[in-house]
This record gives structure tokens, C-alpha cells and sequence, in this order.
């Protein structure tokens, strides 16, 4: 890893345990992520990759282990020496720092394209409508979509509604991107588009975790890639390492089906 | 190709009939059976209407002289503030008890539960008689500590007139069916929504109120306009606790000058025209909700997209210069 041991990590994840029922989602990992970094997880379906990165924002609890993110704990506080589960509006409070993209858009049905974007800037970090309008107009611009502002997500396509939606989550001007295989939901042809955007954020220096099947944008993008199988982190390490040079025969079987 | 042709058309061989036609030339054809099928109906409607017209056991002149009756509007007036008020209470307490029903809070879980199980599952008549006989239950209301002692008390008959009795018992009657009503359309919107709004740090009011309700309003409105109407006639029973609503107008004048048949037509004349109106308001209000539904672009869309230096193709023609549509 390149690392250097002096910047203290945005996200700190330490033995982080999650079972649904008698399923034993995650088992024990263990994640840092450095300011600007961009981390691609990999990974079979079932492997825990996405309820991993649901827990970051906590979305899902988690059973045992702690999430730190900007230097607080996702969830709980520690008052007076004990470590206390966090209420609502707390939790809400720790999520205002980081954006998200779902893999089924999860555009609001409602609202424009522009009223999309703006919601939580106005609603929830107290933006003045004129300002939010502004950096939303800027931001559906660099994502491409300045002539979509007034459309609502069904008049637009798969591709066009996801870029709507990373637009909607950097309006929030977040410290970290979590990315839920944000292109697995639409038609080949239209995940270009998805992909660049994303590699422009990248390029610019913006925190993202990104889990996906799109092995092209993880060794053209990522600073990291991050393989996950059965609920564990089996490799880690730069692209060209873990895509170009597997060590471990489930990341090698795995690759396999893409080449 | 033509050999193929030839064998499979028809006897009178004539070939141009199978040759490709373009479908923007063709013609409908007379529509016979359809304007039969009109002519008979109108026939029958019309015989309908001459027949009920000219019977003078309806009393088509005592029907115009009383439609306007002050006594009739008065009892119009009362049945449609009743409504209103009935209806609002019933909307907004039908709205938290929903909100209760759903949350995963067990106290409140169990006294919506309770509320709607009681509420639905006795008759509306029953309930009115009994607010309006509340005071053979309890002579005194009062505000206590439970078991202590006594904070402020009112004599039961001087809360409890004819018009609150009504209010009370139409509003938390109608609130219970409308927490079902509003539950199902809360329901209705999908999962990711509420995750969605809670990943942007949304509190769970507001995201209730920006992104939840707003969907569910296209399931909530087509049955809320139904208990609207119903509420409108349930206003009728009213009657029994001797509140002059439209119902009780008629009956009594109808009582002074037996012509009930008239007396009762001017009353359904009016129930009619109410929800006739009350159809059109809901249609605009459905209208509003699917507004996300629609394919086509809206016209600011198209506005906008011809104004702006457009990165994608615009969507249509240039309309004239209309003022871009400020962000709402």
C-alpha cells in the first residue's frame, strides 16, 4: 500500500462482525481508507462486499467490532468511559459527511432532476434554495445533464438517472463516496457513461469506496482494489498486484470469468 | 416470390390486396353497429327522463320551490362543515396513527392497533348515540393525575352539545379507516426510498414528509375520495342526534308538509351535485401526484433544454420564449 503512515485514515474498520439470522455475513474485517483514496472492492455475490459498505454509513448495524469514520464511531458515542448506541437524529447527523449511490438509482419518483439534487442540501445542511440551486446546476452540468435539470428521473435513462444521482450525492459535499455497484443495474452501452463520471471524481481527489463487478474501472481507477469472498477480505493491495498478479486461488477463479 | 403469392391468395386472384400498404392511409371503418348501439341507449335515457319528468308524484314543482329553502341551506351548510371538519381530524389523527402502526415502537404499535380495531369494528350509529349520551356515563369530565387527584373538570353536558358529539364520533370513526388507508399507501412506496432518504441524513419526519408521503399520496387519494363521499352521506345519520344537517332539514319540512318524496329528491339532488364536484377535485389531485409518472418531458423541460447550451439533444421543437420555470 502507498499509504504513508502519518495521515490518519478517514475510515478506520476494526473486526467488523455482521450475521443476518444464522448467516455469518461478515466475519471479521478489517478496512482503512486514507483521505482521496479510491478502494474498489471485489468480489463474487454473497460475499458481504455491499453489506460491508452499508455499514459504513449504517444503513446495517453491525454485531461486533467498530466503524470510524472522520473520526467518530458510526452508531455510538462514548459517554463518560461507556460506549453508548446512538438515537435517530444522531445517526443522521454522522451520515451528513457521506454521499451515496445505489445500485437501483433510488432517484425520488417526485422530483425533478434539479429538486432531486438540491433536497438534501436545503432539507438537511441548511442551504440557502439560491445557493443549492447554483452548485446543483454546476454539478448536473459536470455530470453532463445541464439540459435534464427539469425532467423527472422517469423521463430519463438508466444512465442518465445514476449520474442524476451521484450528482445528488456530491451535493452534499461529502468527505466520503460509498458507490453500490452503481453500473449493475444498467444496459452495457449505457455504463460508459457511469464509469467516466466516476473516474473524473477519482481523478479529482474525492474518498471513495466502490464496490462493483467492473474490473476495468477498479485497474484504471482505483488507488486500491480490495478482494472480498465469504465475508472476509481474501487480498488486498494495488491493482495491477491483485488484478494484474493474484496470489490467492479464490481471487484467481474469480478474475478468471472476466478474461 | 410471386409464385407464393399466387398460391396462397385468394380465389379471386387479386394480387395488388396482399401487396404492402401504408397504414397511415387507412380508413376506419363505418362504424354501424356502434351508432345503433348509441341511438338505442339515448332512446332508452331519454324515455327514462320523460317518464320521471312528467310522473307528478315527484313533485318536480315542490322540488323547485324548496331547493333553495333557507331551512335547506342551513342544513347544507351544517352537512358540509361537518365534512370538512370530520374529515380533516380524521386525516391528520389517521395520518399518526398510521405512522404509529408502522414504527417499531411497541406502545404505540398496540394503541393504534387497539384505536382501529375499536373504532372500525363497531357501527357508526352506535358510536354517535353513545358520544351523545356520554354524560349517562360520565357526568363529569376531568383532567387527573391517574389514581390522584383532580386537575380541571366540566360538567359532560355542557362539553358535549349535539355538534361535538357529531364531530367527535365522525372524526375518530373516519380516522380509523383512513390509518389503514394511509398505512397501505406508506407501504406502498418502495423500500429504497426510506433508505435512500435516511443515507442523506434525513430524519425520519422529514423524510416521511419530502419523500414518503408524496409517493403515497397516488395510492392514499382514489380511496381518501371515496371516504370523503361516504363521509358526506355518514353525515346523514347525524340526524339521529337531532343535529340539522341536509337530511334532518328535509325531514323537517317534510314532516310539516308530508310531501316526502319531493322533500327527500331535494335532498339527493344536493348530495349529488356535492360529490359531483367533490369527483373533479380528485381528479386534479391525482392528476397532481403522478406528475413523476408522466413519459413525456414536461414543457419547462423542453424550455429549458432549448435555452441552455444543451450537452444532450433537446427534447422537441423550440416553443415560443416562455419565462424558464423557477425551480420549486
Amino acid at each position: 500500500m502507498t499509504v504513508t503512515a502519518t495521515v490518519e485514515p478517514l475510515v478506520k474498520a476494526r473486526n467488523v462482525h455482521k450475521a443476518f439470522g444464522d448467516v455469518e455475513v461478515l466475519k471479521g474485517i478489517d478496512m482503512d481508507v486514507a483521505p482521496g483514496e479510491v478502494v474498489v472492492i471485489l468480489g463474487p455475490s454473497g460475499s458481504g462486499k455491499s453489506t460491508f459498505l452499508r455499514c459504513i454509513n449504517h444503513l446495517e448495524s453491525i454485531d461486533q467490532g467498530s466503524i470510524m469514520v472522520d473520526g467518530e464511531q458510526i452508531g455510538y458515542e462514548l459517554r463518560k468511559e461507556r460506549l453508548v448506541k446512538l438515537g435517530g437524529y444522531a445517526i443522521a447527523r454522522q451520515r451528513r459527511k457521506i454521499g451515496m449511490v445505489f445500485q437501483q438509482f433510488n432517484l425520488y419518483p417526485h422530483m425533478t432532476a434539479l429538486q432531486n439534487v438540491i433536497e438534501a442540501p436545503i432539507g438537511v445542511h441548511g442551504e440557502s434554495r439560491q445557493a443549492a440551486t447554483d452548485n446543483a446546476m454546476k454539478l448536473l452540468d459536470r455530470v453532463g445533464l445541464a439540459s435534464k435539470v427539469h425532467n423527472y428521473p422517469r423521463q430519463l435513462s438508466g444512465g442518465q438517472q445514476q449520474r442524476v444521482a451521484i450528482a445528488r450525492a456530491l451535493a452534499i459535499r461529502p468527505k466520503l463516496m460509498l458507490f453500490d455497484e452503481p453500473t449493475s443495474a444498467l444496459d452495457p452501452e449505457l455504463v460508459g457513461e457511469v464509469l467516466s463520471t466516476m473516474r473524473d471524481l477519482a481523478d479529482q481527489g474525492l474518498t471513495m469506496i466502490v464496490v462493483t463487478h467492473e474490473i476495468g474501472f477498479a485497474r484504471e481507477a482505483a488507488d486500491r482494489v480490495v478482494f472480498m469472498d465469504g465475508g472476509n477480505i481474501v487480498e488486498q493491495g494495488p491493482p495491477e498486484q491483485v488484478i494484474g498478479n493474484p496470489q490467492h486461488a479464490r481471487t484467481r477463479a474469480f478474475l478468471s470469468r472476466f478474461i | 416470390m410471386s409464385a407464393l403469392r399466387d398460391g396462397t391468395a385468394s380465389p379471386s386472384g387479386a394480387a395488388d390486396r396482399t401487396d404492402l400498404r401504408d397504414v397511415a392511409k387507412a380508413h376506419r371503418p363505418f362504424p354501424l353497429g356502434r351508432l345503433i348501439l348509441w341511438a338505442v341507449a339515448i332512446l332508452i335515457a331519454a324515455d327514462f327522463v320523460w317518464i320521471v319528468a312528467g310522473n307528478e308524484n315527484f313533485g318536480w314543482p315542490v322540488v323547485a320551490k324548496y331547493f333553495f329553502d333557507p331551512t335547506v341551506l342551513q342544513g347544507l351548510t351544517v352537512t358540509l362543515g361537518l365534512t370538512v371538519v370530520a374529515m380533516t381530524i380524521g386525516i391528520v389523527l389517521g395520518l399518526l396513527l398510521a405512522i404509529a402502526r408502522l414504527s417499531q415502537d411497541g406502545l404505540a404499535n398496540t394503541v393504534a392497533g387497539l384505536f382501529i380495531w375499536f373504532f372500525r369494528g363497531t357501527p357508526l350509529l352506535v358510536q354517535l348515540i353513545f358520544w351523545y349520551n356520554l354524560s349517562t356515563l360520565f357526568p363529569e369530565l376531568s383532567i387527573t393525575i391517574p389514581f390522584g387527584p383532580k386537575l380541571v373538570g366540566w360538567d359532560t353536558n355542557s362539553v358535549i352539545s349535539p355538534m361535538t358529539a357529531a364531530i367527535v364520533g365522525l372524526a375518530l370513526n373516519e380516522a380509523a379507516y383512513m390509518a389503514e388507508i394511509i398505512r397501505g399507501g406508506l407501504l406502498s412506496v418502495d423500500k429504497g426510498q426510506a433508505e435512500t432518504a435516511e443515507a442523506f441524513g434525513m430524519t425520519r419526519v422529514r423524510a416521511l414528509w419530502r419523500v414518503i408521503i408524496p409517493q403515497a399520496m397516488r395510492s392514499i387519494v382514489p380511496p381518501t375520495g371515496n371516504q370523503l363521499i361516504s363521509m358526506i352521506k355518514a353525515t346523514s345519520l347525524v340526524s339521529v342526534i337531532a343535529m340539522a344537517d341536509l337530511l334532518y332539514s328535509v325531514q323537517s319540512i317534510y314532516n310539516r308538509t308530508f310531501e316526502v318524496v319531493p322533500m327527500l329528491l331535494v335532498a339527493v339532488i344536493w348530495y349529488l351535485l356535492i360529490t359531483s364536484v367533490l369527483n373533479v377535485g380528485q381528479s386534479y389531485i391525482e392528476r397532481y401526484y403522478s406528475r413523476g409518472d408522466r413519459r413525456s418531458a414536461p414543457r419547462a423541460a423542453r424550455d429549458a433544454a432549448t435555452e441552455a447550451p444543451a450537452t444532450e439533444a433537446p427534447m422537441g421543437p423550440s416553443p415560443t420564449n416562455v419565462p424558464q420555470e423557477a425551480a420549486r
